[in-house]
């Protein structure tokens, strides 16, 4: 299915499903389960033409039920296979938080280690399409919150590409969020393997460090540029892995740096953005010039209106500025 | 209806007596603060655990609710490791981590001890396409109170199974009150069995008192899952005679009502039909509630010579480690 270009580069979507036709092509355990990934081909095309490959049994259709599918999901993980369970959205995920947080995250514990849950859950998160208060929030974040699983963000093509083998062989429940704005994005997806442990340096610096995943990644290598045209070296930092949280790759760059702003696309109480700002203050306060700064979205049900929606996201200007203000109130 | 053979009825008399003799002790328990946290006894209801798991094999999977105690020992986890689970030992069958509410056994595919209502059956739902994808042919049983079936996950994990035709038997112990709340009171529809049938699912309302009853119903859906019928539903028609909780002054319900459910003790009741039948006689009777009394002072004994998980182990098993991956 993957359309590959002359130059090598294929979109995010293109990557991810290549990703998962490998997959299934793989291990005869793994099978795909969601609304419309099949015959409709997927709500984002991600399993656009799998169903003709792999059959309806191991791409499988599911009735709008999110909590029993996923709770299907994880019985049916329980049971030996490697299900890659798809939910259109974050926020139709709550639907199923019940068995996502109840169930998966808590069985190994609270069986005394008797049942691990192998699931993999993917979900589209994030605002950018004018898709309003009901389809556009980052919940990755309350998701990270939950100790016994992992939360992914590729950002990158990349990643788009490579995260999910590594996320089904995980033993523990694995959730996966795929910023909508980076489906369409072109890279070059590498030859792989890549680890899901730990943070990476996407752009190097010395005198701020700029820290971010998913969807919020191209803005902050953006301004990061933008930056760079005022004589500011800014390192950007892409977090891939939002649980565990790999403190060590941004805590050294920090200290190295001695600056930070958080870019997040969640609600900034309680977020994401909140709690590395917090592990900066314990890890390495005193190596810090300048309060930690932080660019999330405005406290609001994001709204539909182009204009509005983007006044309600982070930008380029608002990274830019914030990293301009740690610079400046620097020692 | 068919009935089974004398020596399989005396061994759910026995495992009846089993249950309710544990059950009882736990009661005893609590009030001596051995057993803490929230404890939901299976007083009453015993013939449906017992009807239904005596036509399991050991590749079948049950899936349960937190008034799970009864369905664990019958399926074949030890009271040792029930009650030293409930002590909160690590040599409970959860290793103390999961308590009353959340028994669990790999070895005899006992996966829960489900304490979020209606959360157990797309478990359920879960394990039984898993076996169905790999060709094994077990069938998955998936006990829940009446009160699911207000759940929407009730209504989810009733329409996947119909419409991927899934070996599980749906198995409703309909003992009239989601927590002190009645079935009228709560549900628009009181007849459960007519509610399933709304998924095209083949469905009965069984006596859940009678476990002959309960026996013969088990029998034919098992039989009818075993030979690719997809899944069944049966409403087990019961009582419970304790509180919901150790914490329920019972105010929603009369005492009469009570009185009036436990004439049909479920043990009581099987007891002298079998007496009548010939099948069991004083010396039987002496002998299993005999053995029944010795295997709970063992596991009470076993509870409380139990040792407590190291604190060091608190974060284990948040996470798997890799060599220890059952699933």
């Amino acid at each position: 299915m993957t359309t590959s270009t002359s130059t090598g580069l294929i979109t995010y979507r293109e990557a991810m499903r290549t990703a998962l036709a490998e997959a299934l092509r793989d291990d005869e355990r793994v099978f795909l389960m969601g609304e419309d990934i099949g015959r409709y081909g997927g709500t984002f095309a991600v399993t656009l033409g799998l169903i003709e490959e792999f059959g309806p049994d191991r791409v499988r259709d599911t009735p709008l039920a999110e909590s029993g599918f996923v709770g299907a999901g994880i019985g049916a993980a329980l049971g030996g296979m490697r299900p890659v369970v798809e939910v259109m959205t974050v926020n139709f995920a709550l639907l199923a938080l019940d068995q996502i947080i109840n169930t998966a995250a808590t069985l190994l514990h609270m069986s005394g280690g008797q049942f691990n849950v192998p699931v993999v859950i993917r979900m589209t998160t994030g605002a950018g399409r004018q898709l309003a208060a009901q389809h556009s929030h980052s919940f990755e974040g309350w998701f990270a919150h939950v100790p016994g699983m992992r939360v992914l963000a590729p950002a990158t093509v990349e990643d788009a590409r490579w995260m999910l083998r590594p996320a089904i062989d995980d033993p523990d429940p694995v959730i996966i969020v795929e910023h909508g704005t980076l489906y369409g994005a072109k890279g070059d997806p590498g030859s792989g393997p890549v680890d899901i442990d730990h943070a990476a340096v996407r752009r190097p610096g010395s005198d701020i460090t700029l820290i971010t995943y998913g969807g919020t990644l191209p803005m902050t290598l953006e301004a990061a540029e933008a930056l760079a045209a005022d004589g500011i070296d800014a390192e950007v930092i892409d977090l891939r892995t939002l649980r565990p949280l790999d403190e060590a790759t941004f805590l050294e760059s920090v200290a190295r740096t001695h600056r930070a702003v958080v870019v997040d696309e969640g609600w900034r109480s309680g977020s994401l953005a909140a709690e590395i700002s917090a592990r900066i203050t314990e890890g390495c306060f005193y190596d810090l010039d300048a309060p930690v700064g932080r660019v999330c979205s405005a406290e609001v049900p994001m709204p539909y209106a182009a204009h509005m929606e983007t006044a309600a996201r982070p930008s380029v200007d608002q990274v830019v500025a914030a990293a301009r203000e740690a610079v400046a109130g620097g020692g | 209806m068919a009935v089974a053979d004398a020596g399989t009825r005396l061994e759910m008399l026995r495992d009846m007596v089993r249950i309710r003799t544990m059950e009882e002790r736990c009661a005893e328990l609590y009030t001596e603060t051995k057993i803490r946290g929230f404890l939901h006894l299976y007083i009453g209801e015993e013939a449906v655990a017992v009807g239904v798991i005596h036509h399991l094999g050991p590749d079948d999977a049950v899936v349960g609710t937190y008034r799970e105690h009864g369905h664990a020992l019958v399926r074949g986890v030890s009271a040792n490791s029930i009650m030293a689970e409930m002590f909160g030992r690590y040599e409970g069958c959860s290793k103390g981590r999961g308590g009353s509410m959340h028994l669990f056994d790999a070895a005899t595919r006992f996966y829960g001890g489900n304490a979020i209502v209606g959360a157990g059956l797309p478990l359920a739902v879960g394990l039984a396409l898993a076996d169905k994808m790999q060709g094994r042919k077990a069938v998955t049983v998936c006990f829940f109170g009446e009160g699911a079936m207000a759940e929407g996950e009730f209504h989810e994990s009733m329409n996947l199974a119909a419409l991927w035709d899934l070996p599980v038997l749906f198995c409703c112990e309909n003992n009239l009150y989601a927590m002190g709340t009645a079935l009228d009171r709560s549900e628009s529809v009181i007849d459960m069995a007519l509610k399933a049938a709304g998924y095209a699912m083949p469905s009965w309302a069984v006596d859940g008192m009678d476990v002959d009853a309960v026996w013969d119903a088990a029998a034919s859906a098992t039989g009818a899952i075993r030979a690719g019928g997809g899944p069944q539903f049966l409403e087990m028609r019961t009582y419970r005679f304790r509180a919901h909780s150790m914490f329920d002054p019972e105010r929603y319900r009369d005492k009469a009502e009570v009185a009036h459910w436990r004439e049909r003790d479920p043990i009581d009741t099987f007891a002298a039909r079998l007496r009548t039948e010939g099948i069991l006689d004083d010396d039987t009777w002496a002998e299993i509630t005999r053995d029944a009394e010795a295997e709970v002072d063992e596991a009470v004994a076993f509870a409380e010579a139990g040792t407590l998980e190291p604190i060091d182990q608190l974060t284990r098993w948040v996470t798997t480690d890799p060599e220890e991956a059952t699933s």
